[in-house]
């Protein structure tokens, strides 16, 4: 748990120093800087005057402890008439909008979330189910055909299968018009309608990787001993392979589930760009292609804390499959 | 191991047919622009039409809008925006006193009245401009409008760039001691900026520290609009703005979108300007470009909010006979041209200056950026639909393809006969831009100067590298590419911050050519300070011919947008005010 | 032998009563008509007699002319190739051979368990009066684990790391009895404490890696009998232990096949193994017998020099080995070529002495003695004669 608070400092520090150090090896000056966030109306006061309110006058170390220091205790800034609380975490203002990270991250998370993990479901199940009948009719037409499409749907990117799906079943046919975020509580129905085309598009290329990963493992388990001995023990063959071969099959495929999982709430990126969807990746490539460091730290951080708690899950599920890693 | 592969080529194939016809959407159903539209639809259709008349003419109410943009606004808050479309957009929640109006062709130039009851009555010396405005007007919770909301507004987009500093600073520039006000935030004097009077609730004067005949354009700002001082909480206003225009938020979501829906305090008895015809009106940022021109095409979406025309894979597709009735190839407003920059040797000859002026290949940069659908070849710095447009060539090459003759007698004569090698600069997220690069690159090159393109993030262009002096000079930057648009039509709103020595700013600012010439710097001033407006208008071509035969700037395109108005989209015109988008008080759908 | 029966409903899948030792084939087709196979040569339920020279007639379980052969990228591999042999019910049956010489293909070949599509398999295996290579795959199922058993050379791996010991022991008698899950621990539990393993009722919630090996395979062979099966086939179920362990565990098959009366194949590499608990030894060579005969014999008087090797390779406690005699020169051989002639010519120091027979013919399987069997070229008189004056000797 240290470690992981640890990991994620560390993540913050990285990415706070070569947002600026980067920048100043290049010449930049922190007037630059905040020249950038002034709008096309770049008159030497109002730089100055961003440039004192965002702190890029301060040095850098006091620039990062106040980062930090306004995650853990909260932190107040003017951005207006009064003096505004940014409750913690405070993980500071948009640079450019001014307005709050946070908030603008925790409303983006059900958005990625939605997106992940219908996809996770879609392509957990296709994969494996996939990836088993493969492997038990290794050779067979099924097994060329879908390591086929697999192979296909490992190497088209997600932006390909979205425009695809979008162009036929939105501007062709209009099936769903108008492709857009509905939140789950205000209106399961619609949610759930709408997330179906990029679910799919997201899925299609995990399942596929999926696939191909469950059909190697259970190759490769059953092969093993213990399946002999199963067979040995007169066991019916689908007990064989769905209690037996699978589980031992399964087991690196959570991991890799894991860390996929811990990736996505991140920011699926290209899929939130493609059904232009309002998540934590589309934000983050806001932040980055507007230089606001705030944002680009808040969900570096965040993502960060997303994969180390979900490679904590995967360690913990790890456990529970694999006696042997609960008892060393 | 073979038959694994061509199943997968198979399998590739497919998705690639898949993917091209989900492309070419042949269906046999005609969209072209020729079906009678729902309510009283007037005979005006065809290409171009929205660029002179109203396409889709309608007087029914009801409806959504659905608007898209590919990105994010700098804010929808009317006291910290710089962007056209939210300048534009801002119109249907935010009125402010005086606004463009809602018309087809040149008259969508004419300045109207919108909160105020006329224009401003200047004083004798352009000093003094004096605004009434309507009484009983109202916020969306009921409570008045007044002067004083006005006042504060203005305060608060113009002096408080530690919270709102998006938006133009014109007032700040133009009010007398707005130099030393503090602004709102941090000056608590009740009575704010003493060079705004709100001597009652419905009369506004303003007190200008130089003559300002422009005046009238600066009360269409969107910083105009009423913001009651209560209800400010400076950058975090956006979240909760409060309306004014027969549209309220229904919903905003930052960076996301928003949902409008009538203000019933709103009475169209009040306000001479809007048809308010749709119910809603929906606005999505950030969607993908490419997606949004889909959506147009399937008529699932109104309009593209940003007004710059379809992604250029979407232009050959409207280009066609199917879809080219419904396009509108509207001047954006906005010049693209090179800056020469005098301080860079050998440019402090203007013989070699004028030897790129006559070098350059301009249909040859045309057909770079997409044809004669994407510019017009460009003479002059002020565009066609700017007041104050003056027509004339004082480099003139036939057929405008450069004239190597005169170029190489310019190099001789500078005394670079064999030519020289100098740097250009172009933005490199901007693909039109550095296609231009490229075109002048190769028209250089013909006459022996050897241009080498050095590209820099359009982010920092300004702040860091080609709107720094210093920098320009130690990396001997000759020649930069920009464009510019007016920030109000007409000469002044062009020029000003392009070609006045003021504009020249250690970091950030727009004069590339470091031009500060004082007989244009006089010129500038004392046409402003003419109030006879003809003599005005005539005074922005002189200037601008001025300019250009300082052979610092080489005009290239007047830049065109190809818009795409679909079917169910109603009352569609191109407003000549707002860079050449569709006008988006008048819009409305049928959907 | 009567174990926890007495609480158990005799209803398995299939509805064969659950065979004691002294239980008799009941004509074939048990309760209600399983198809056993199309094409016997002879009818079902009668012990066959007639194909190949088996020296008893009467097995429990009767192996006639077993050919297991794989299709490979290579070409056929022929892993087992005519192998014929009985075995009686509360007999021990060694088959020892070099790896490779497909004693573990045929085992795997009686239980049914070569499942691939690349497996020919043709002959007869016999089991209580059934044929199994043609009989329906899913009746062999039923059979395996219940009327026959293996126990494997490896029980870390054998079994299953994800799962109990008990679980496993549990799930391999509820698949064929249909009892609660506490009469099958219950089981369980019981068969742990037979097999020696202390505290069985604690040690049943363990996992196989928290076993010690000699305790991992003490619980393997729990696993293998709890459903009393009349056949137990042990895979080299000592190789991977340690001396001391492999002889508990040696000690404890032997007693248990006493106890059950079953019939035991034990398969190994190592004559020290079957010395102590076969009664009939057959040995193995690229996937054909090549000596045959009841321990005893073969320990004093074998015939075959590949025998002789094997011996020779066996450590002995009893006495200091005169002069290091090294067991069998050169490597086994190929599979996909075999040897033309008597496949273990080409490693046989006394081939020059069949006048060029064990280069061009495959020794048949002739006796040499009253149930002892050998396929080699080598007059009789002449191997005994080197038996007794070179190889004895030295061993």
């Amino acid at each position: 748990m240290i470690a992981a608070i640890i990991l994620v400092l560390v993540v913050s520090a990285v990415t706070f120093a070569i947002f600026f150090l980067v920048p100043k090896i290049g010449g930049q000056s922190t007037t630059q800087l905040a020249t950038q966030y002034v709008g096309k109306d770049a008159n030497p006061e109002s730089i100055a005057a961003v440039k004192k309110n965002l702190g890029l006058d301060l040095p850098l170390y006091e620039q990062y402890w106040h980062f930090i220091k306004a995650i853990v205790m909260g932190a107040n800034y003017k951005f207006g008439p009064d003096a505004a609380q940014c409750h913690r975490p405070c993980f500071g203002y948009s640079f450019k909008s001014h307005v709050e990270v946070w908030p603008q991250i925790k409303d983006r998370i059900p958005v990625t979330f939605s997106l992940a993990i219908g996809a996770a479901v879609i392509w957990v199940i296709s994969g494996v189910v996939i990836g088993v009948i493969s492997a038990l009719k290794r050779g067979t037409i099924f097994d060329r055909l879908s390591m086929g499409v697999a192979l296909a749907g490992v190497s088209l990117p997600i932006f390909f299968t979205g425009m695809v799906l979008l162009g036929l079943f939105s501007y062709k046919w209009t099936v769903w018009d108008n492709v857009q975020y509905h939140s789950f509580t205000s209106d399961p129905g619609q949610w759930a309608w709408n997330l179906v085309l990029p679910w799919i598009s997201l899925a299609f290329l995990y399942s596929a990787l999926y696939a191909r990963l469950t059909r190697a493992g259970m190759l490769e388990t059953m092969g093993e001993d213990y399946i002999r001995t199963a067979r040995a023990k007169g066991l019916p063959e689908r007990v064989v392979v769905g209690k037996h071969a699978l589980r031992a099959a399964l087991t690196p495929i959570v991991t890799i589930f894991g860390m996929d999982f811990g990736l996505l709430i991140g920011g699926a990126i290209i899929t939130e760009r493609v059904f232009s969807f309002q998540g934590v990746g589309a934000y983050a490539v806001q932040g980055v292609r507007d230089n606001d460091l705030p944002i680009v730290l808040g969900v570096t951080m965040v993502a960060a804390t997303f994969i180390v708690l979900c490679n904590l899950v995967v360690d913990l599920l790890y456990a529970a499959i694999d006696p042997r890693v609960r008892y060393s | 191991m073979n038959s694994r592969k061509a199943t997968a080529a198979l399998a590739l194939a497919m998705a690639m047919a898949l993917g091209a016809s989900a492309c070419s959407s042949d269906s046999k159903d005609d969209k072209g622009g020729n079906k009678p539209s729902s309510g009283s639809s007037k005979a005006a259709k065809g290409t171009d039409a929205a660029l002179t008349s109203i396409v889709n003419a309608s007087d029914k109410k009801g409806g959504t809008v659905v608007m898209e943009n590919s990105d994010v606004p700098d804010s929808l808050d009317p006291g910290n925006t710089y962007y056209g479309w939210v300048q534009n957009f801002s119109r249907l929640y935010a009125r402010t006193l005086l606004t463009f109006k809602p018309a087809a062709g040149k008259d969508g130039l004419t300045v109207v009245p919108d909160l105020a009851t006329g224009l401003g009555k200047a004083s004798a010396d352009a000093k003094t401009w004096t605004y009434t405005i309507r009484s009983g007007l109202k916020y969306d919770d009921g409570t008045p409008i007044t002067t004083k909301d006005i006042k504060y507004a203005i305060e608060r987009s113009n002096f408080a760039p530690e919270a709102l500093s998006n938006g133009p600073t014109y007032f700040k520039s133009y009010l007398e001691g707005g130099d030393k006000y503090q602004g709102p935030y941090k000056d608590k004097n009740p009575n704010g900026i003493a060079s705004i009077e709100t001597p009652n609730d419905t009369t506004i004067v303003f007190h200008l520290a130089k003559p300002f005949a422009d005046f009238d354009y600066l009360a269409t700002f969107s910083q105009t609009a009423p913001v009651p001082q209560a209800k400010d909480d400076g950058a975090g206003y956006v979240k909760h703005i409060v309306s004014s225009g027969p549209y309220k938020f229904a919903s905003y979501t930052e960076g996301a979108g928003a949902t409008l829906v009538r203000n019933p305090q709103w009475s169209k008895a009040n306000d001479p300007v809007r048809t308010a015809l749709p119910d809603r009106y929906q606005i999505k940022f950030k969607v993908d470009a490419v997606t949004i021109d889909n959506n147009l095409l399937a008529g699932n979406t109104t309009v593209d909010s940003g007004g710059t025309g379809v992604t250029p894979q979407t232009q050959a597709k409207v280009t066609g006979p199917k879809y080219k009735s419904s396009t509108d190839d509207s001047y954006a407003g906005a010049t693209a041209y090179m800056a020469i920059n005098p301080k860079v040797k050998p440019f402090d000859n203007i013989e070699c200056r004028k030897a790129v002026e006559y070098a350059i290949d301009k249909v040859s940069v045309q057909t770079a950026i997409g044809g004669s659908v994407k510019g017009d070849v460009a003479t002059t710095l002020l565009p066609p639909t700017v007041n104050g447009y003056a027509k004339f060539d004082e480099f003139p090459t036939e057929g405008n393809k450069g004239d190597k003759a005169k170029a190489k007698d310019a190099l001789t004569k500078c005394g670079h006969p064999n030519g020289f090698s100098v740097n250009m600069t172009a933005r490199s997220d901007r693909p039109a831009e550095m296609a231009q690069a490229t075109a002048v690159q190769n028209s250089l090159k013909q006459v022996g100067i050897n241009a080498s393109i050095k590209s820099y993030p359009a982010g920092k262009y300004f702040s860091n590298f080609a709107g720094v002096p210093s920098y320009v000079h130690e990396h001997q930057l000759g020649l930069m590419m920009t464009a510019w648009g007016a920030d109000w039509p007409t000469g002044y709103g062009f020029l000003d911050q392009i070609v006045d020595g003021s504009a020249i700013k250690p970091s950030g600012g727009n004069n590339l050519q470091e031009l500060n010439d004082p007989a244009i710097n006089k010129a500038l001033s004392d046409a402003i300070s003419n109030t006879d407006a003809a003599a005005r208008t005539k005074a922005w071509g002189d200037i601008d011919k001025m300019v250009v035969d300082t052979a610092t700037v080489v005009p290239l395109i007047y830049r065109k947008n190809l818009l795409y108005r679909p079917d169910n989209a109603t009352n569609v015109t191109v407003t000549q005010a707002y860079l050449g988008m569709y006008d988006y008080l008048l819009l409305s759908s049928s959907k | 032998m009567s174990t926890t029966d007495g609480s158990v409903p005799d209803s398995t899948p299939d509805s064969v009563p659950d065979g004691g030792p002294d239980r008799t084939p009941d004509g074939g087709t048990p309760g209600g008509g399983a198809v056993l196979r199309k094409d016997a040569p002879s009818a079902p339920g009668e012990p066959v007699l007639t194909v190949g020279p088996a020296p008893a007639g009467d097995g429990y379980l009767s192996v006639r002319d077993l050919r297991i052969h794989f299709d490979t990228d290579d070409g056929l591999v022929k892993s087992v190739d005519g192998l014929s042999f009985d075995l009686p019910r509360g007999r021990t049956l060694g088959i020892v051979g070099e790896s490779g010489s497909g004693k573990s293909v045929t085992s795997l070949g009686i239980m049914g368990l070569h499942r691939t599509a690349r497996a020919r398999i043709s002959g007869e295996v016999w089991l209580d009066g059934e044929e199994l290579v043609s009989a329906h795959p899913d009746h062999v199922r039923r059979l395996r684990g219940r009327k026959m058993a293996m126990i494997f050379q490896d029980p870390l791996s054998a079994m299953h790391p994800y799962y109990t010991v008990g679980a496993q022991i549990v799930e391999a008698y509820r698949v064929h009895h249909k009892v609660s899950r506490k009469a099958a621990t219950d089981r369980a539990v019981e068969m742990l404490d037979r097999v020696g393993i202390p505290e069985p009722k604690k040690r049943f919630r363990d996992y196989p890696h928290q076993f010690s090996g000699g305790m991992r395979q003490r619980a393997m062979i729990a696993m293998a009998l709890v459903n009393n099966p009349e056949l137990l086939i042990a895979d080299e179920p000592t190789t991977a232990l340690d001396v001391t362990v492999q002889a508990q565990i040696l000690d404890l098959i032997r007693d248990l096949q006493k106890e059950f009366g079953s019939a035991v194949i034990m398969i190994t590499h190592d004559l020290g193994v079957v010395a102590e608990v076969a009664d009939d030894l057959l040995v193995m060579y690229a996937g054909r017998a090549v000596e045959r005969g009841t321990a005893e014999t073969l320990f004093t008087a074998p015939r075959h020099p590949y025998t002789w090797g094997l011996l020779g390779s066996m450590p002995r406690l009893d006495r200091e080995r005169l002069d290091r005699l090294n067991p069998v020169k050169g490597t086994p051989p190929s599979l996909i070529n075999v040897p033309s002639g008597c496949a273990f010519h080409p490693r046989c120091p006394y081939a020059a002495l069949t006048g060029g027979a064990a280069e061009t013919d495959v020794p048949e399987l002739r006796e040499v003695g009253p149930g002892h069997l050998a396929a080699c070229h080598l007059a009789d008189d002449e191997s005994v004669r080197i038996w007794t004056e070179e190889i004895e000797p030295k061993l």
